[in-house]
């Protein structure tokens, strides 16, 4: 859906899935899964259905996704770090993480 | 189910209140073959109904009035068959659910202090006899497995239960409208008279006139009783609840100031504050119920919170219901109460029929007449 | 970064929202030797007019043009200005006493504020149509900003959908930066034109109106464009076509990428939940806070400024952020200088005066607002059209007894992509007003806290015993 106009700014490395993805500085964990072509980050917590970003900033809450172990993270509002852990989330969220 | 008013209808009763306590009364009388007009307010009105914690309760019910345990328990008996009905009528499952429920303590001072009240409240003459019992911080977490250290221990009471109260408000709405009853929002009644045989209720969209009428009003109650003969002394009190994200279901059992909905929210709640204010928000009070939820369940530390808000609670000056019937305006009646969710089955299929015959039946509910602040005022 | 730590337990302003008008606001009173604080949820100030203008790894200037680059100079002023600029700072919590509950890297704080300026901006309208929720159909503004902050270009089959000025500006941003659009679906109807045309004259003496023009003939010349009156997103697990009709019948395109715009609206939950008094605007279909000239609202001591206020774009915004900090200097520091309204007023007059026309010509049809059947009204809680409809049929009057009944506006977006819709539904099905219908009332949080983190906040023994009995 998304290409990079030119690979500038430092390589990240965060894992989504456990899988590897190469992110760039500047890139919020919403970004990165766009940049990545990854299709949709949640399913819903009331009928499973696929959701992926949205708006981009911050209001439709549909790029919520676990990171670093935390669910329900504003992937369009949180930088990405090196080595940070996104997980897709899948319904409603488990309490404790 | 129209809206626009009905000033030439005739009605067999009019229930002023389209809140949990008027529509559950009118939801009976429509069952017991009665036309029947509902009164509302509009979107804005304080409404209890939308800010309410859900509970179907019975432990604590009854210190200093011990026939409310024995109501109490009556309604939380036929709550089953209540919401079975609303299901038949209208297809949607009020998620009713009887688990037994807890109040947890946090300290030794609270579980002490709870052990207290449990004994005044069953050492009480004429009391009904039903199990509450006080159990370890290890007799709860077998239970309760997410419960956290600082859990003492706690009551456990297994008439206790929960329902999807927003769900119930709209079934009994739905049924209400499947059943041709006719609905006025927006109709705030003003006054009431008895003229003729029959009340007028003045609303700013014309008068509605009722062979009979039920007040269900919460605490407006105090306003209408005085024009039909009767009295309704409130003492309307805030409470705050804090709601969170859907979550998976991890918890089995409500807690008296926590619970999980079955949709996955968690209601965290209880406060009590004078104001009545509805608006106002006490951003420590909140923190309150969170810390305290956190330290209950450590599991919810992550968790987001989604929203807050304050409800103004129906409450009675001694906090018991209030059943009565006028005696100088024959047909008029007041149905008013806090725990409009756990009472709804009462009101529904205890009261209602009372209405719709014309007379509270004594045995049942004389102890609620509002007659009971004079003896007190005078002893 | 600044740490929720490192907060001062009060200040004289805060200013809450980093676009055009929390950056003039800032920078206005910072230099009148105000001590202010500047709140702003992105990681980044810019709003999202100027997003990411300190960091956008888009070098290429002639991409995303002149008016963006114009944002750098309000960033470097407020950088400069003295005040404190606190980044990935959500604001959750704003009541009428001035208490703002902000929330900084998961840590929260409370602070108090002699005087608040929200400047919280826009959001884009709601565009209910089938299929709206299915992974590979956003908004416009979220390309835009993908292409602003990551230098991300669309990809693969791009469509674009809707009306409004910012959708052609996407589009030829796009464009210039090497990227393909397949068709844009413009969906402003024919007749919006008879409303427009009178305020014609005013938008050719405005700065959009050149601006414009060349906007539509640089896109036209390269995309192919289709009038339409429906569309919808067809898919299961992702968009796979966008299905429309117009003049010309029914057309279905297959689709990587659908980018939907119905021009933006002001996000209104944060005054909302002050307690602000709002009201609706027929011009601009929505609510739109009740202000002064000053851009004082009903609560004493908070102002909204910029399109928060009203949509008028994003210079408009500056010079409204400029008056509303004038206001706020003059009340905290009487003695301290001020620029002349009088000159602002005047720009922003000038900045102002296109804006009925783009507004007349903008205007969705009620198709495009008022959605039917299946189709989703709340993303959240996936309630429909039709449910809304019904409800309402059953003397449900207004959006907070659907809230009760419905569960809509009860997600985690607290409305911001239904609170409209449903309104309008509502209104429409009771033949009355969306004034009348009114809107959600909103509660703290406004932005999600962790529990950890409200339990966090300071307790009064007062607070603890309303609990504690």
């Amino acid at each position: 859906m998304f290409k990079r106009l030119a690979e500038k700014g430092p390589a990240i490395s965060i894992t989504v899935d456990g899988k590897p993805v190469t992110a760039r500085a500047g890139d919020t964990v919403a970004s990165a899964l766009l940049g990545a072509g990854i299709d949709h980050c949640r399913t819903t917590p009331v009928t499973g259905a696929p959701r992926a970003p949205y708006c981009l900033m911050g209001v439709c809450f549909d790029c919520l996704v676990t990171v670093d172990g935390v669910g329900s993270r504003q992937g369009c509002l949180i930088p990405v770090r090196e080595g940070m852990k996104v997980e897709t989330q899948l319904g409603r969220r488990e309490a404790g993480r | 189910m129209a809206i626009e008013s009905r000033a030439d209808d005739e009605f067999d009763v009019a229930v002023v209140g389209g809140g949990l306590v008027g529509v559950a009364t009118a939801w009976g009388l429509s069952r017991e073959g009665c036309r029947v007009v509902i009164l509302d307010e509009g979107d804005r009105a304080v409404r209890a109904s939308r800010g309410n914690f859900a509970l179907v309760w019975v432990q604590s019910k009854g210190l200093g009035l011990a026939p409310y345990a024995g109501w109490t328990i009556r309604s939380s008996n036929a709550w089953r068959g209540f919401s079975d009905l609303l299901k038949q009528e209208t297809g949607l499952d009020v998620s009713f659910q009887r688990p037994g429920g807890f109040h947890l303590c946090l300290s030794e001072k609270e579980l002490e202090a709870r052990a207290n009240v449990l004994k005044r409240l069953h050492n009480q003459p004429g009391i009904v006899d039903y199990k509450t019992e006080i159990l370890t911080h290890d007799q709860v977490k077998a239970m309760l497995p997410d419960i956290g250290p600082e859990v003492v221990g706690g009551s456990f009471c297994p008439l206790d239960g929960h329902v999807n109260s927003l769900r119930l408000f709209r079934t009994l709405h739905a049924a209400l409208n499947a059943r041709g009853v006719t609905y006025l929002p927006s109709h705030r009644v003003e006054a009431i008279t008895r003229e003729a045989g029959e009340f007028r209720l003045a609303t700013p969209h014309g008068e509605i006139r009722a062979a009979k009428v039920a007040l269900a009003a919460g605490n407006a109650n105090m306003r209408l009783a005085p024009m039909v003969g009767l009295e309704a002394p409130m003492r309307p009190e805030r409470g705050q609840i804090v709601v969170t994200e859907r979550l998976r279901p991890f918890l089995n059992h409500p807690v008296v100031t926590l619970r999980q909905t079955d949709e996955g929210t968690v209601m965290i709640g209880d406060s009590k504050e004078e104001s009545v204010d509805p608006s106002g928000l006490t951003i420590g009070v909140s923190a309150t119920e969170a810390e305290r939820a956190v330290r209950q369940f450590p599991l919810l530390a992550n968790v987001n919170v989604v929203r807050t808000w304050s409800a103004i609670r129906v409450m009675t000056q001694d906090g018991f219901p209030i059943y009565d019937e006028s005696q100088t305006h024959p047909g008029a009646f007041t149905v008013c109460c806090h725990s409009g969710v756990t009472l709804a089955a009462n009101h529904a299929l205890t009261i209602a029929p009372m209405i719709a015959r014309g007379a509270l039946d004594a045995s049942l509910v004389a102890p609620f007449s509002a007659r009971r602040f004079h003896v007190q005022a005078a002893g | 970064m600044i740490a929720a730590a490192d907060l001062a337990s009060s200040y004289e302003l805060v200013v809450i929202g980093g676009g055009p008008a929390g950056l003039a606001a800032a920078t206005l009173a910072a230099r009148a030797g105000v001590a202010t604080v500047l709140f702003d949820e992105n990681p980044g100030i810019g709003g999202q007019i100027y997003r990411a203008i300190t960091s956008t790894p888009v070098s290429d200037r002639a991409i995303l043009g002149k008016d963006y680059w114009d944002g750098a100079v309000l960033a470097d002023e407020a950088k400069a200005s003295g005040a404190l600029i606190a980044n990935g700072a959500t604001v959750w919590s704003l009541d009428r006493q001035r208490l703002v509950g902000v929330s900084i890297g998961g840590k929260a704080r409370v602070i108090e504020a002699g005087r608040v300026i929200i400047a919280t901006g826009s959001q884009e309208r709601p565009f209910p149509i089938p299929g709206w929720t299915l992974p590979g159909v956003m908004t416009a503004g979220a390309a835009q900003t993908a292409l602003k902050a990551q230098g991300l270009v669309v990809e693969g089959r791009t469509v674009l959908a809707g009306s409004g000025p910012l959708l052609w500006l996407l589009a030829a941003q796009t464009l210039r930066a090497g990227g393909r659009i397949a068709a844009i679906l413009d969906t402003t109807p024919r007749r919006n034109w008879l409303q427009a045309m009178f305020h014609l004259p005013d938008f050719a003496l405005s700065p959009y109106f050149a601006k414009g023009l060349a906007l539509l003939r640089e896109v036209r010349a390269k995309v192919p464009v289709h009038r339409v009156g429906t569309i919808e997103a067809v898919g299961t697990d992702r968009v796979r076509e966008v299905v429309f009709s117009g003049a010309g019948g029914t057309r279905r395109l297959p689709v990587d990428l659908l980018l939907l715009h119905q021009g933006v609206v002001p996000n209104v939950n944060l005054a909302n939940a002050a307690g602000v008094a709002h009201v609706w605007n027929d011009r601009q279909i929505c609510f739109v806070p009740v202000l002064d000239a000053d851009f004082g609202s009903s609560v004493p001591g908070i102002a909204v400024a910029g399109d928060g206020a009203g949509i008028a774009g994003g210079t408009a915004a500056a010079e409204r952020g400029r008056i509303a900090a004038i206001a706020a200097v003059r009340a905290l520091r009487p003695d301290s200088v001020v620029p002349d309204t009088q000159a602002i007023r005047q720009r922003l007059q000038r900045e102002e005066m296109g804006r009925a026309f783009l507004d007349w010509l903008n205007r969705p049809a009620d198709s495009f607002r008022l959605p039917v059947g299946d189709t989703i009204a709340c993303r959240c809680e996936e309630v429909t059209a039709q449910q809304v409809r019904e409800t309402a049929q059953m003397g449900c009057e207004g959006p907070n007894q659907m809230k009760a009944f419905l569960r809509c506006g009860m997600g985690p977006c607290q409305g911001r992509l239904c609170g409209l819709t449903v309104t309008e539904l509502i209104a429409a099905e009771r033949k009355t007003s969306p004034d009348e219908v009114g809107y959600y009332r909103l509660r703290p949080p406004v932005k999600p806290i962790t529990l950890a983190e409200l339990a966090s906040l300071p307790i009064s023994e007062v607070e603890r015993k309303a609990v504690e009995r």
